[in-house]
Parts: structure tokens; sequence; C-alpha cells
């Protein structure tokens, strides 16, 4: 974890539905770190990873990408748009194969196909699960279309990764896995992680820092062995000391 | 009595001699209907997927005329197509009255409601997060579309096999804005109704199993499709 330099930032976020659910006045993302966003839902958070990954429109504010404004002139432009990569909760899986599953960001940037072949195998290797590349995705497990779904969103070397709950629905098992392969993934390739947990003990165990998202609003932003033993906001404190209700 | 069970013999004769003038009316009503579907299938799928991919409450009005045009009845079809072609009408200038493409136009009107509706039901399922996850993935515009039509394939099919079943089997439209001309504009189903009206039953009887074999295919056709969609399936 050299990194250091900001990768991504935003400024006066805001999004309002019926009411406004985010406010973010002022936040930055460093290269090569893994950011755990933690808080009851119906905080923001996913709305937050909706935002940067450009699935939704902020109402205000602005995004920056790698130095550079995103929408900036109104419009979001697809190479920005490929520099970051999401895997939702819910691994949704095209009715494909496994490989074409995973080929897809790769045929997507027209990379050649023999590349595209050996990255794939590869990729299948690590998530452990080179056997299954010629079975339809629907036949998977959830916790082994998780994998997929990893092994696909990583395969371009998105800068940054962005992670909605993925483990939620998983066994503890498959939660390991999942975890050391973020963790791979953010030594070997600098890659930049936010992930959105609902399990403080998980942001525990990977995260370098800690963000406290509570009612639209980022609270607390910090190391993470700070947040977790001694927060400065009594909010932060409830939630990760387990005494927050919702 | 006798008469019935001699146009039934007749009937298989026509059919299984290719009887030329029974196989042009088939032709022309498998080209009719084949055209119209054709045409609905271009406007219709990206126009239901367009609509799928919105929020439901964003379109309940659209949804609403749509659902109404899936019912619409083809004699009304073809009435409004009529007043709309005819001499007198906005298009008579085109002279297109009592042609095949009045024909089409009508059937069109006809299956296109059907096609983009089932296509907006089908979609309205998955659409939404397969699209985004092909744009998280880096997928261009068109690849976006492109793979939401694809992971929909299976109500995309059979909504336009149930747009051929409703057009190869209607006679209000075709009828009206066709006028059943002998050679030109006859298809199966208003030379059903002709030759039933003249008591010549044997070239109904052997166009009406035409139609029951054409609905056989369909059917099965749907039927096929629909096991597929839920489930996942290799064969596609
Ligand atoms: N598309 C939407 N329309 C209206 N309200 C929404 C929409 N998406 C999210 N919200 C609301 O925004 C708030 C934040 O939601 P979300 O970002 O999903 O929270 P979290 O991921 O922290 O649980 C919630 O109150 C939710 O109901
Ligand atoms: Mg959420």
């Amino acid at each position: 974890m050299t990194g250091g330099y900001e990768i991504l930032s935003v400024e006066k976020l805001t999004k309002k539905y019926e009411k406004e659910v985010l406010h973010v006045e002022k936040l930055s993302f460093e290269k090569g770190k893994i950011y755990g966003l933690i808080g009851p839902s119906g905080a923001g958070k996913s709305t937050f990873l909706r935002l940067i990954n450009f699935l939704e429109s902020p109402t205000t504010g602005r995004i920056f990408f790698r130095g550079k404004e995103v929408f900036g002139n109104g419009r979001l432009d697809l190479s920005t748009q490929r520099g970051m990569t999401m895997v939702f909760q819910k691994p949704v899986l095209f009715k494909t194969s496994v490989s074409e599953n995973v080929a897809y960001g790769l045929k997507a940037r027209g990379f050649p196909k023999e590349e595209i072949r050996e990255k794939v195998e590869l990729l299948l290797k690590k998530v452990g699960l080179e056997a299954f590349a010629g079975r339809h995705a629907g036949s998977l497990s959830g916790g082994e279309a998780q994998r997929i779904a990893l092994a696909r969103a990583v395969a371009f070397d998105p800068g940054v990764l962005l992670l909605d709950e993925p483990t939620a629905n998983l066994d503890p098992n498959n939660i390991e896995m999942f975890e050391d392969l973020i963790l791979n993934l953010n030594k070997e390739k600098e890659m930049t992680v936010i992930m959105v947990t609902h399990n403080i003990f998980q942001a525990k165990r990977i995260a370098h820092e800690v963000l406290f998202f509570y009612e639209g609003y980022l609270v607390e932003k910090g190391p993470a062995s700070q947040i977790f033993s001694s927060p400065e906001d009594p909010r932060t404190r409830a939630f990760v000391e387990g005494r927050m209700v919702y | 009595m006798p008469r019935l069970i001699e146009g039934i013999i007749e009937a298989f004769t026509l059919i299984i001699t290719l009887d030329p003038n029974l196989m042009k009316i088939i032709m022309l009503s498998l080209q009719v209907s084949g055209a119209a579907v054709a045409l609905s299938m271009l406007c219709g799928v990206p126009l239901g997927a367009f609509l799928g991919l919105k929020p439901a409450v964003r379109t309940r009005f659209v949804s609403k005329i749509l659902y109404t045009l899936m019912g619409l009845p083809p004699v009304v079809a073809g009435l409004i197509i009529y007043l709309l072609i005819s001499r007198a009408g906005p298009l008579g200038v085109f002279g297109l009255l009592y042609t095949p493409t009045a024909m089409i136009i009508a059937q069109f009107t006809l299956a296109m409601p059907i096609i983009a509706g089932l296509t907006m039901v089908g979609i309205r399922s998955r659409g939404k997060e397969i699209q985004e996850t092909a744009r998280t993935l880096g997928a261009s515009r068109l690849l976006t579309a492109w793979t939401v039509i694809r992971e929909s394939r299976f109500a995309i099919f059979g909504a336009i096999v149930t747009g051929f079943g409703r057009v190869i089997a209607e006679v209000g439209a075709v009828m009206i804005v066709g006028g059943n001309i002998d050679g030109h504009t006859r298809v199966m189903t208003t030379a059903i109704v002709l030759e039933t009206s003249k008591g010549h039953y044997e070239l109904a009887i052997g166009l009406g199993v035409a139609l029951l074999v054409i609905s056989f295919v369909i059917n099965s056709l749907l039927y096929y499709l629909q096991g597929g969609v839920g489930s996942y399936d290799r064969r596609l």
C-alpha cells in the first residue's frame, strides 16, 4: 500500500428524491486504499456509491476522477465510466457461460481475443472456479456467482472497485474467500476499493479507512483502528459498539 | 352431411397435391403477416425495452394505452386504416386501398402493441439490473441496449410469436382494407369466409387445416419459450 495520491473526490455532493437522502460536503479517496463504508440502513451508502459510479446523477455537486471533473461538460464520457466498476449485493450474471460473463468488460473494451482468453482463464483460477468455465452462469450457487461477478468486475483492472454489501448473502466460507480476493487485488494491483458493509467486523478485517454515514451525512472518517477504538462522534460510537437501534 | 365428408376428402387432396390456388393464398397470408410482424418487431421491441426500463409508475399512462391497443378489435383497426387510406382519406393519394401494403399496415397496428407491451413486461423484471450491470462494466450505450434485449430474449421471442399468432388468424382488418380480391389480396382467413358462404367447403377446410397447423407450430414455439423463461437454459 504505497498509494497516496487522490484518485477520486467529491464536493458538495447531494441527492434528493422526495427529500434529500445524501449530503456530502467534501470527501476524497486515495489510490491503493481500502475504504469501508458503514452505517445503518437508509443512511445513503448505496446512493453514494451509485452516484460515484454514475448510475445515478447527483442533484448538485461535483465529482472528480483522476483529476478530471466528471460531467464537467454536462455529459459523462465512456472512458471515465470505464475507470470504475461496481459489484452489487445480489450478483447479476448474464444468461451465458461463466467465461462469457467474465469476458464481458474485456469484450466491451475491444481487447484482442487471445488476451481475453488468457485473462479469463487466469481470473477463474484466481477465484477458484476454473473448472466452471463452460458452465451456464445460472447454475452457480450464490457464493460462486458472487465470485464470478467479482472476477468479471476486476478483469479490466478498474482503478476503483466499488462494492455494495457484496457478502451480505454469503456463507462464512465464501465471505472469507471474497475478502481474501479483495485484499489480494488491493495488494497486487493497488486497486482502490470502496466497500459498503453492514458488518463492522468485516470493515475491521479489511478496511484501511472507515467512513460512518448517518441519515445522509458523512459523520466521521478515519483510520480503521481509530474509528473502532476511539470514535469522536457519539453516533459513531453507538454504532460501532452495537448500541444503535436501527 | 355427405357434402361435408366430400369436402374434407377434397381438402386433403388439395393439401397433398399442393394445389397452386391453395398455396398461393397461404403464401400471401404468410407474406403479409410476416411483413407486418417484422415491422412491428422493429418498432415494438425498442419501444417495449425503453418503457420496460423506466420505473413502472412513470409509464402508467402509456402502459394503459398500450394494453388497450393490445386488445384492439381487428375490425376497428381495419376501419381506422380504411378511413386513412381510402381515396377521400388523408393518405388517399398513395392509392393503397385494396393492396397487400394496406393489409400489412392494418396488421401492423394489431401486432405492434402486442409486441411492445409484452416486451415491456418481459424487460421490466430484470432489465434495470441488467442495464446497470452492463454500464458499470463499461458497456457503450449500444452494447448496453443489446445486452438488455439479449437477456430478455425468451420474453421477446414470445412477444413476437404471440403477435404473429394474432395477425395470421385475424380476418376483420384484412377484409376491410384488402377487399379479399382473388389472386391479389385474398388470404387464408378471408378465403375461408368467402368459400364457406358459397358452400365450397373443400378450399375452406383445406385452409382451415393449414391455419390449425400454423397455430400448432406457433403454440409449440411459445410453450418451448415459456419453458425457457425463468429456468436457466443451455440451448440459447
Ligand atoms: N430511487 C429512489 N427513490 C426514492 N428514494 C430512494 C431511492 N433510492 C434510495 N432512496 C432512499 O434514499 C435513502 C438512502 O438509501 P440507500 O442509499 O439505499 O441507503 P443505504 O444503502 O445506506 O441503506 C433511503 O431512505 C431510501 O429510501
Ligand atoms: Mg444499501
